[in-house]
């Protein structure tokens, strides 16, 4: 499975990822707490240059990943200017920019096993109150191997229904698709058991 | 113990892979991804305990940085942007939708997982959803509610899918439909 973290190697790649989300959450508290819109505009600013400094490459992708907010930012616009409240519509948008870009960087610059670390180290203090932390593990690990085999599984669906039918493979597809999907359950459940079990 | 393992890890795979199906355009040509079909899913199949579960590890998985929310967006972003409440809200939707299944067992297994998914998927799912958008946006509760509104056709389609899959489920696999076990 393909992560979402850069391939474009930046000097945030090597921090600790702990230290990377604690300033996020920083960050994040004080994008809220600010209400002016020459502030919101500047510390857009920044987050532009952060995303400039590794390069054409990087800040592509990040801007890439922002794509998705266009639709709010448009609705908010509008909405603001025909009640007249351009200011605060720019502010709002501004924040949320931010704040979606920022998370976007920490991601972008964090690999998943580091991620994966952080969260251990969360659960640690629940591991002692008795939480199963390596069946956790072990569901995501399972989890994230499942992901591609079943989209896999559902095109070979699809592609069937193609080879049958001139019409649009529908709704149907879906039964014979969660069928797929709860056999390989019970296989892997069955291969667990057969290497010793949890 | 492994196969609740496994089936788990496989529903929280398939809010995954239904994300990825291309969307559908309803008439009004507001797009719709099967994504919280998964979420529905996870309710009436799992049950409320291993369905919840099966949402959290999704969600956590997309905090983690994996691009598996609907078009391949995930990461700590998706938890800033406007539709925050809708992906916070998935393992709660799939709770409730599976306790509803659960506790009615009497009824036949469509008209519960129907009704299980639109009190679970669609009303329990938009009070976190219409939160997380008033709360991004600042938007008053009736604005979110006339913005967010355009969805609620594509999810009652969801509800009648649910229904006829885990209804064709239990027909194909009456073992692993958890939620209707003893």
């Amino acid at each position: 499975m393909i992560s979402l973290t850069s391939p474009v190697e930046t000097a945030a790649h090597h921090w600790p990822a702990g230290r990377k989300l604690a300033l996020l959450c920083g960050a994040t508290l004080v994008l809220f707490a600010v209400q002016s819109l020459g502030l919101q505009a500047l510390i857009l600013c920044g987050v532009v240059v952060l995303y400039a400094l590794p390069g054409v490459q990087f800040a592509k992708a990040g801007a890439a990943r922002l794509r998705v907010l266009w639709p709010f930012v448009l609705l908010i616009i509008v909405w603001h200017a025909v009640i007249g409240d351009l200011a605060g519509g720019l502010a709002l948008v501004l924040r949320m920019l931010s704040a979606v870009a920022l998370a976007n960087l920490v991601t972008m610059t964090t690999r998943l096993s580091d991620m994966m670390g952080v969260m251990r180290w969360m659960l640690a203090p629940l591991a002692r109150l008795g939480f199963p932390v390596r069946r956790a593990e072990l569901a995501a690990a399972l989890m994230i191997r499942f992901a591609p085999v079943l989209a896999e599984k559902g095109r070979l669906l699809t592609l069937a229904w193609h080879a049958r039918s001139a019409r649009r493979p529908g709704w149907r597809v879906l039964i014979p698709f969660a069928v797929v999907a709860i056999d390989d359950a019970e296989h892997v459940a069955e291969a667990l058991r057969a290497r010793g079990g949890i | 113990m492994e196969r609740q393992i496994a089936l788990i890890a496989v529903f929280a795979a398939l809010i995954a892979a239904l994300g990825l199906m291309p969307t559908l355009m309803l008439a009004s040509g507001v797009p719709i991804s099967a994504q919280s079909l998964g979420v529905m899913l996870c309710g009436t199949v799992l049950g409320a305990t291993r369905g919840g579960l099966a949402a959290l590890l999704f969600v956590v998985l997309v905090a983690l940085g994996l691009p598996l929310l609907a078009g391949g967006r995930g990461g700590l972003g998706a938890f800033a942007s406007p539709t925050v409440g809708f992906i916070v809200g998935f393992p709660i939707a799939a709770f409730t939708t599976g306790y509803i299944m659960e506790q009615t067992r009497r009824l036949p297994v469509g008209v519960a997982a129907a009704v299980a998914a639109a009190v679970g998927g669609i009303i329990v799912l938009y009070i976190f959803g219409i939160a997380g958008f008033m709360l991004v946006l600042q938007r008053g509760l009736l604005e979110t509610i006339g913005i967010l509104g355009v969805y609620i056709p594509g999810d009652l389609i969801k509800v009648v899918l649910t229904a006829l899959i885990t209804a064709g489920l239990l027909r194909a696999r009456p073992g692993s439909v958890l939620s209707r076990q003893s």
